[in-house]
């Protein structure tokens, strides 16, 4: 019963924060500078009097701002995020047709980087005096300082010439054609720099992190009781420390997927990704405002279900949780 | 040594300085963006080329022209000075994007942490919100329709990167406030802002600090990105500026995003190795080690 009352509370205080973010955008649009059907219409989308008018009409810009703030949430609570002037489409059309290559290589990005990040941490963690531990360490700093598009375009730079066994942009190869088989193929071949060039950034910071949890927990006096029954040191870390270990990890998931998110806008932008990053980069260029705005609320939707998402993984990791019925 | 005269006792101050020189790393760091700040201040003095200004064949590259030493970008603009003249926008922008977040967040966590709490419960829940969202779009959607200037960039990152600063500052505050030395000073009658300011936040700054320098790293990152895309003050050199108009170009001319990027990459990392320096230095139980 508890664990549902918990899981109510969450969900409220995730529609809060969606509000909150379609609140913002409704004053963004409010206090830009220039006519908000101007705003609205996007200032290069060769809005004519007549859209303007409709514009007015439509979104009752003659009304007073609290009854306008109750129609704009209204609108998007129907999933209507607006028009595109510029596509000439629907924005939620937009978006869902770029919001799979989105998360391939968010999903892709982040399984490289918590499979990589793990095992080099905790590698590290078990000889951490090593040469390798060092070279972890400094991996870590320089994927932790080093801009995420610098890092692609000195990929491209490396397999665009110099070594081209990977392609360097978009997300399929138009010249070709084959089977079901070879389009599957020919997306991971594209979607590897992108995933490489977003995963390595949060491998760094997995790596650190679960270095620092794993020789806390190795420290531990269960470890040590888990040594003096005599059982192998890779039945400790893998049965034992490790779960333990991954804990910050995951929490750090969900509160970084935002972050990954704008760190996937960059990326997808270097490769020319055809995803939700592509297509905001595209709308700041043509002033495109409501696939923009559009844009970020179903951002902030993702973002929100993937934060339940990790707190439902680290439930299932961390029995304590379960058993106190998500008192956490 | 003499024990009987206690003002031969290092400041703690003077003991954490000592303790962070003899950390290589953060010398090291310190180095690197000491030489950035002279470069930003001096640099324009000495190397006064515009770096707006057409100077060379397009996309030269270095060491070919002695006019443009680090080559030239895509429209015969010189790298060396877009670097010199970029120094100054990009670590004004991240300085000034940092205080914000770290005025916003010391702020919000301090209030939290005190008071506890129905304050604290809906301060952390506004922190929970800001730090779940999609920053870049968020700051994306704030300067495409404001404007793309110095202030409203740098607000615009200081509104995205606060809540882990308040975390931090809530976590301090709460372990701070029930020691001794606090009740004792709320016992002999400090009010609330006293306390906060005078009494707790002191105790706080260590780890403040340490997280300060990688904020100042984080927020050059934030607006290296929003200028690589293009959303940065158009009238100033950035290094994201840079990069972000030469990307095109990137396959024939790797300098003209290489040395930028190595800019920014060194700056970033000197500032995190301050971080881990300062890290260790004021933090007593590693400096034994």
């Amino acid at each position: 019963m508890q664990a549902l009352a918990n899981l109510g509370g969450r969900l409220l205080s995730a529609l809060v924060l969606i509000g909150c973010v379609i609140v913002f955008n409704f004053l963004l649009i409010n206090i830009a500078p220039g006519d908000p059907a101007t705003v609205i219409a996007g200032e290069m989308g060769g809005a004519s009097e007549q859209v303007l008018a409709e514009i007015r009409a439509a979104y009752g810009l003659d009304q007073p701002m609290l009854v306008r703030l109750g129609t704009y949430v209204m609108r998007i609570a129907t999933g209507d995020l607006g028009y595109s002037y510029y596509y000439n489409d629907p924005v939620a059309d937009l978006i869902l047709s770029r919001l799979g290559p989105t998360l391939l290589l968010l999903i892709t990005g982040l399984g490289i980087a918590i499979v990589l990040g793990v095992w080099l941490g905790v590698l590290s963690a078990l000889r951490p005096d090593s040469p390798f531990s060092h070279l972890v360490t400094v991996f870590s700093l320089i994927g932790y300082s080093a801009p995420v598009f610098w890092t692609g375009l000195l990929l491209i730079i490396l397999f665009g010439s110099a070594w081209p066994i990977f392609p360097i942009g978009g997300i399929r190869d138009v010249t070709q054609s084959g089977g079901p088989l070879f389009h599957v193929f020919d997306v991971a071949h594209h979607l590897v720099l992108p995933a490489l060039t977003l995963g390595a950034v949060y491998t760094a910071q997995y790596a650190r992190l679960c270095r620092a949890s794993m020789l806390e927990v190795l420290k531990s006096d269960y470890v040590r009781t888990a040594r003096a029954k005599g059982l192998r040191t890779s039945v400790i870390v893998g049965k034992h420390a490790l779960r333990n270990a991954i804990l910050p990890v995951v929490t750090i998931i969900g509160l970084q997927i935002g972050q990954m998110l704008s760190g996937a806008v960059l990326v997808e932008t270097v490769f020319n990704w055809p995803g939700l990053g592509t297509l905001a980069f595209e709308s700041v260029l043509r002033r495109d405002y409501p696939t923009l705005l559009g844009i970020l609320v179903c951002s902030t939707v993702l973002v929100v279900i993937v934060n339940m998402l990790t707190e439902l993984a680290y439930r299932l990791i961390d029995p304590r949780i379960r058993a106190a019925g998500g008192a956490g | 040594m003499n024990d009987s005269h206690i003002s031969e006792v290092p400041s703690p101050l003077r003991e954490a300085w000592v303790a962070f020189l003899r950390n290589r790393a953060g010398v090291f760091g310190l180095g690197i963006v000491g030489a950035v700040i002279l470069l930003s201040v001096f640099g324009p003095l000495i190397y006064p080329v515009d770096p707006f200004e057409i100077v060379a064949a397009p996309l030269t590259p270095p060491a070919e022209n002695a006019r443009v030493p680090l080559g030239s970008d895509y429209l015969g603009r010189d790298i060396l000075s877009g670097i010199v003249h970029g120094a100054r926008v990009t670590l004004f922008v991240g300085g000034a994007a940092a205080a914000m977040t770290v005025v916003i967040g010391v702020l919000v966590g301090a209030a939290a942490g005190y008071w506890g709490g129905r304050t604290d419960r809906f301060l952390m829940r506004m922190t929970e919100f800001f730090q779940v969202l999609p920053a870049l779009l968020f700051a994306m959607a704030l300067v495409t329709l404001l404007s793309p200037s110095i202030p409203i960039i740098a607000t615009a990152i200081g509104v995205v990167s606060w809540p882990a600063m308040a975390r931090l500052t809530r976590a301090e505050f709460l372990r701070i406030k029930s020691q001794n030395y606090v009740i004792a000073a709320r016992s002999s009658g400090a009010g609330d802002l006293y306390l906060i300011t005078r009494v707790i936040l002191p105790n706080a700054a260590a780890p403040l600090i340490v997280s300060t320098a990688l904020v100042v790293g984080m927020a050059i990152l934030f607006e290296a990105g929003l200028s690589f895309l293009g959303l940065g003050d158009a009238n100033v050199m950035s290094w994201g500026l840079i990069i972000g108009s030469n990307r095109d170009y990137v396959i024939d001319a790797w300098w003209t995003v290489t040395i930028p990027g190595l800019a920014i990459f060194f700056t970033v990392l000197g500032l995190s190795l301050i971080g881990d320096g300062l890290n260790d230095a004021l933090n007593p139980n590693l400096r034994e080690r």
